[in-house]
């Protein structure tokens, strides 16, 4: 093991009075990326059994509701359908009228982008057709829409317009907590929304729960040093927002921030599993609606129901496991996904499933 | 989806910039790091720099990115990590 892990888990495990004291102590990561490393590493068999960590809603796909894809899939099957352009990890998903794979399979013109400025290009390259960029992710991936929208306007691209589905972690840390239906001792918090909203901005979450929250970067060394502050903190008795993570400072990035308050306003938004939190998601300001492919196409709102069976809303708050579900490696498979845990390659039941296959051959 | 990796300024001409990292360039913007530079490391997520990195931390960030074989956001069919 390299120095800085192994310092790590030494100093987590000198924290036996702590871990000895009333059950499990658990650590919530609100980040796919940490989920998918945690998973991958294998660091939880470096842990002392008294110690959990859990995942929780910080996979952008997994917790975009299914009313919206339903909307993109309306969309899609217009009779003059826009240009649809996404992220990679949002086609697979499916809706109640199926994925927009299936779509594209069908002749929809679903094209997969790896940044929102392309989407800008693909409207700047077919004038004649509309483009609409389906804008989800939180605080790290929202600049990259108000940069494309600003080039749209400055371009005057009058064909480019987004479904706006953006979403604010910390809000649902809050609701996590406020809900009090799992037990959470302190969070790693994601290196880079961090890195743009500053891990001063958890102080005030810290404070008023009483709760560690520190934020480290992706590598193992980085998710242990985080996982021993926290116990340091919960040691002592501390409860604030810091960072193991060099990249993130304390005020974040200005000009990110600058840049999502004058193109957005918080709003309540909708998370799949959870429901409405407050000023949790992000909407268009009044002057730059006319860009919001709501307005432009007149969507309607779509009432949707998660697949019977599915736990992903349990899931992704921490009250159930992967493994849990009765759908888990059977009928939810990576290749055959029915819930957006298993969809996303971030998501919780994803990474439960390739990485942990004891788990997946109990199933079968 | 907020993955982000890192990456040499190359190239830049105001807000715009090409990087190059492991042989493969990208375009990217610079609109949230104006003080960047070529020659700085900075951290790109989804064709945007968000930060810069001190070049040792970004050899670190590499090598693990490597090993994670997650060197594919530059790839646009799973270019968007979180």
């Amino acid at each position: 093991m390299d120095p800085v892990s192994q310092r790590a888990c030494d100093k987590i495990h000198q924290h036996s009075a702590l871990l000895a004291s009333g059950g499990p102590l658990r650590i919530m990561e609100v980040c796919g990326t940490h989920t998918m490393a945690i998973a991958r590493s294998g660091l939880k068999g470096l842990l002392p059994p008294a110690l959990e960590l859990l995942s929780g809603p910080g996979c952008p796909v997994c917790v975009t509701d299914a009313s919206y894809l339903d909307q993109a899939m309306h969309l899609a099957a217009l009779a003059k359908a826009p240009i649809i352009a996404t992220y990679g990890d949002m086609v697979r998903v499916p809706g109640q009228n199926g994925s927009l794979a299936e779509a594209r399979a069908r002749g929809a013109a679903v094209e997969v982008v790896y940044s929102a400025n392309k989407a800008v290009e693909l409207a700047a390259n077919y004038p004649d057709r509309q483009v609409v960029f389906l804008a989800v992710g939180f605080e790290t991936t929202a600049p990259g829409t108000a940069m494309a929208l600003s080039r749209a306007r400055r371009e005057k691209l009058a064909n480019f317009s987004v479904l706006v589905a953006h979403k604010l972690i910390l809000p649902a840390m809050h609701a996590l907590l406020a809900a009090g239906d799992v037990r959470i001792d302190g969070f790693l918090c994601p290196g880079h929304v961090s890195v743009i909203i500053g891990y001063g901005a958890y102080a005030d979450l810290a404070r008023d729960f009483h709760r560690p929250c520190v934020v480290a970067g992706f590598d193992p060394p980085q998710i242990l040093a985080g996982i021993a502050a926290i116990l340091d903190q919960l040691a002592a008795g501390q409860a604030t927002a810091g960072s193991v993570y060099p990249s993130a400072s304390k005020a974040g990035n200005p000009a990110a921030m600058k840049l999502l308050e004058e193109v957005f306003v918080p709003a309540d938004a909708v998370w799949r599993g959870i429901g409405v939190i407050p000023a949790s998601g992000l909407v268009l300001r009044e002057a730059w609606r006319e860009f919001d492919a709501q307005i432009r196409f007149d969507l309607p709102k779509i009432e949707t129901h998660d697949p019977v069976g599915c736990r992903c809303g349990e899931v992704i708050r921490g009250l159930c496991r992967p493994w849990d579900c009765d759908l888990f490696g059977r009928r939810c498979t990576p290749r055959d996904a029915v819930g957006p845990c298993m969809v996303s390659s971030e998501g919780a039941c994803a990474a439960a499933y390739k990485y942990d296959p004891a788990r997946r051959f109990s199933r079968q | 989806m907020c993955l982000a990796v890192p990456a040499r300024i190359v190239k830049a001409a105001g807000q715009d910039a090409t990087v190059a990292l492991d042989g493969s360039s990208a375009d990217i913007s610079l609109a949230l790091v104006p003080e960047a530079k070529v020659g700085d490391w900075v951290l790109v997520h989804a064709g945007y720099a968000i930060t810069i990195l001190d070049p040792k931390e970004a050899k670190v960030t590499y090598d693990l990115l490597k090993e994670m074989e997650s060197l594919s956001a530059f790839d646009a069919q799973d270019g968007q990590g979180d």
